[in-house]
């Protein structure tokens, strides 16, 4: 027991292999692959398998190959099929969504096309994720919780590259393909609508976001300090709380004078992480749509402080003065 | 304590990792410290940061020359003498004592270098100078006018300091910050993707960013274009440009912030880029160095197309083009603000 008070899993556990519960008709029957790994044992369940794929999972890989295909093939195109150059700058290499004339409509494949076909198979692929993440949860009489922690992800992802650029009008409204395309555009577009940390949708998902890290920091250490007391075993706490349980809320009432208890605690996890994507998608599909500058915003609703600037020397448009 | 395999090769993995991290920033960045100047209110993070081991191997690259001492006149203009001096164009009413003193300190300014065609003859036929058989001399005419027009009508961005040949030249007959449109690396034709301008590594003008890596062929090259990209109004009134073009002038402040050894916050107030009365008075200076960038892009070196030969053209055949890099070199104020152009007032005179 006392091996448990270390934060790397020191004890691993290996026996017969784990075929979980019984599935009912209409599943595909379960691969018999099993094996184990020590070093993933190091940081969680030494066995590897049974994965199941299923139709909608093997689907779902499927369009994720030809999106990244796509995206990858372009990639190395933009830099004449040079291998090396594909390695070496792949950070900045991208797809670029259509230029504006083509508004809404499908674009040549040189100017976007393969953008719309790329973002099309990736939106599908990660469509047929969401299915199997919930049918899988329903398969094993579990609730649905990942599906809808995962839906709110791709309701983000969805808003940026699919619902936006509708209310916008325009596919060269979406995000790039890309590491550095899409972070060069996200900033981009923070300055063009007058700088998006006024805007009260991305305050809040910041607040959620560093939330989110917070809390999980907050769980996993009060869960590990009482680990040596059975604490790790969560589910038999909240049914029947021990010892372990009753120090971790009496430790978190000296410190704040409140606590969770075993069961709230996952709930407020999963509205602080569901969240986190969820306003923050809201944040962005009001921006351009509703309001033009989020600075100007803010002045207007008295959000934003005026901070003193030098008035010995003011300036104004240059432009305006010719 | 006895150490079990497991600690082990946890440890011998963060070790590792760690080695590779430490790596790639011994080698890309700059250590501390740093000298922070704060020129804002508080909470704005207004502050100007250099790293002065930087700075210091930048005053090396940025030295100051000696101006000429000053000479007597001889008493007679260049254009009455008709003898001595023929096919002088924009200088002929300079005295001829100060006129050969200008010529000296161009010669050094511009091509200092030994050899048969460096010194006088880099421009001139040295059996006879008033020939304008060499394209530099016509170049060099052109530039002259130039520097005449920047220190007479552009005093909003060079003020009294004004700017000589030395500014851009430093010694070299083609200045070592110059622009072409680019055209980018080769990409594939066909029905591959364009990558529009923008997405590939090492473009010094983007700062090395994804950003589009030609923003000064649309943005310098001719007056006229719009760089503001911001809505002007809190909600959608059709004010602001795209968010392709808000990359576009992204990238060449870039440019700007490079070229001047600057961070934004050098001219910006960060928490609204496009508001001027919260702005530092050097963005007014930059907006108009913009301009004149623009006007001699246009005006001046893009009217020498048919003076360059091909060898001194960009890969779309267009002319050598000036840029913020052109004169500051990674200096706020080139040659940190020594004003030699003070000394050839001649220079700083309006074109006739």
């Amino acid at each position: 027991m006392i091996e448990y008070q270390n934060i790397f899993t020191r004890v691993q556990v290996h026996g017969p292999a784990d075929y979980g519960v019984p599935l009912k008709p209409g599943n595909w029957p379960r691969e018999k692959g099993i094996t184990t790994n020590w070093l993933l044992g190091v940081i969680g369940d030494a066995q590897v398998g049974p994965i199941y794929l299923g139709a909608i999972g093997i689907m779902s890989l499927i369009c994720g190959f030809i999106a990244i295909e796509i995206i990858g093939l372009n990639m190395l195109a933009s830099v004449d099929w040079n291998p090396i150059q594909f390695v070496r700058q792949l950070f900045w290499l991208g797809l670029e969504p259509p230029p504006a004339k083509y508004g809404l409509s499908l674009a040549p494949l040189r100017e976007g096309g393969w953008w719309q076909m790329a973002g099309f198979f990736l939106t599908t692929s990660i469509l047929l994720w969401w299915l199997r993440t919930y049918r899988r949860a329903r398969a094993l009489g579990m609730g649905t919780h990942v599906a809808w922690a995962f839906a709110a992800a791709i309701w983000l992802y969805l808003v940026l590259g699919f619902i936006r650029p509708l209310l916008m009008g325009n596919f060269s409204e979406a995000v790039p393909f890309g590491i550095f395309p899409h972070l060069d555009w996200t900033a981009a577009f923070s300055i063009r609508y007058g700088n998006l940390f006024y805007n009260p949708f991305h305050m809040l998902s910041i607040a959620f976001l560093y939330g989110s890290a917070l809390l999980f920091a907050m769980h996993g250490a009060t869960i590990l300090a009482v680990s040596r007391l059975g604490g790790e075993r969560e589910i038999e706490q909240i049914i029947d709380r021990g010892t372990a349980s009753e120090r971790a809320a009496l430790f978190w009432r000296w410190t704040m004078g409140f606590n969770a208890t075993m069961e709230s605690i996952h709930r407020w996890a999963w509205w602080m992480a569901v969240l986190c994507p969820l306003v923050g998608g809201i944040g962005i599909l009001l921006t351009g749509t509703v309001v033009d500058n989020w600075y100007l915003w803010a002045v207007k609703h008295h959000v934003a402080p005026m901070y003193p600037f030098d008035l010995t020397a003011p300036i104004g448009d240059p432009a305006k003065a010719q | 304590m006895k150490l079990s395999a497991t600690t082990l090769t946890a440890s011998l993995l963060v070790t590792v990792i760690a080695v590779l991290l430490i790596i790639p920033m011994m080698l890309q960045w700059e250590r501390p410290p740093m000298d922070s100047t704060q020129w804002g209110s508080r909470g704005l993070g207004m502050e100007h940061i250099v790293n002065p081991r930087l700075a210091e191997k930048l005053k090396e690259k940025n030295v100051l020359p000696t101006p000429d001492d000053p000479v007597p006149n001889d008493g007679k203009l260049v254009k009455d003498d008709h003898e001595n001096y023929k096919n002088v164009q924009v200088l002929g009413d300079l005295d001829t004592a100060q006129f050969n003193r200008l010529m000296g300190a161009i010669t050094l300014w511009v091509a200092p270098q030994d050899g048969d065609n460096a010194g006088c003859a880099y421009c001139h036929n040295t059996d006879n100078m008033a020939s304008d058989e060499k394209y530099t001399k016509v170049v060099a005419r052109r530039m002259l006018q130039m520097t005449r027009t920047i220190n007479s009508t552009y005093k909003t961005h060079v003020a009294e300091t004004g700017v000589t040949c030395y500014t851009c030249h430093r010694g070299m007959p083609v200045p070592a910050n110059i622009w072409f449109t680019n055209p980018g690396p080769k990409q594939a034709g066909g029905f591959a993707a364009s990558r529009q301008g923008q997405n590939v590594a090492h473009e010094p003008i983007p700062a090395f960013a994804a950003l589009p890596y030609d923003p000064l062929t649309p943005l310098l090259s001719k007056p006229g274009e719009n760089i503001r990209i911001v809505a002007t109004t809190a909600l959608p009134e059709g004010t602001g440009g795209d968010v392709r073009k808000t990359e576009t002038t992204y990238a060449l402040m870039m440019h700007m912030s490079t070229a001047l050894g600057v961070n934004c916050t050098f001219c910006h107030n960060t928490r609204a880029f496009s508001n001027w009365q919260q702005s530092r008075p050097q963005r007014v200076t930059a907006w108009h160095g913009i301009q004149m960038v623009r006007d001699l892009n246009a005006n001046y070196l893009g009217s020498l197309a048919n003076v360059f030969p091909p060898n001194r053209k960009g890969p779309d055949g267009d002319v050598a083009k000036l840029d913020c890099a052109t004169c500051h070199q990674g200096v706020n104020k080139p040659l940190y603000g020594f004003s030699m152009a003070k000394s050839y007032p001649e220079l700083s005179v309006p074109n006739p």
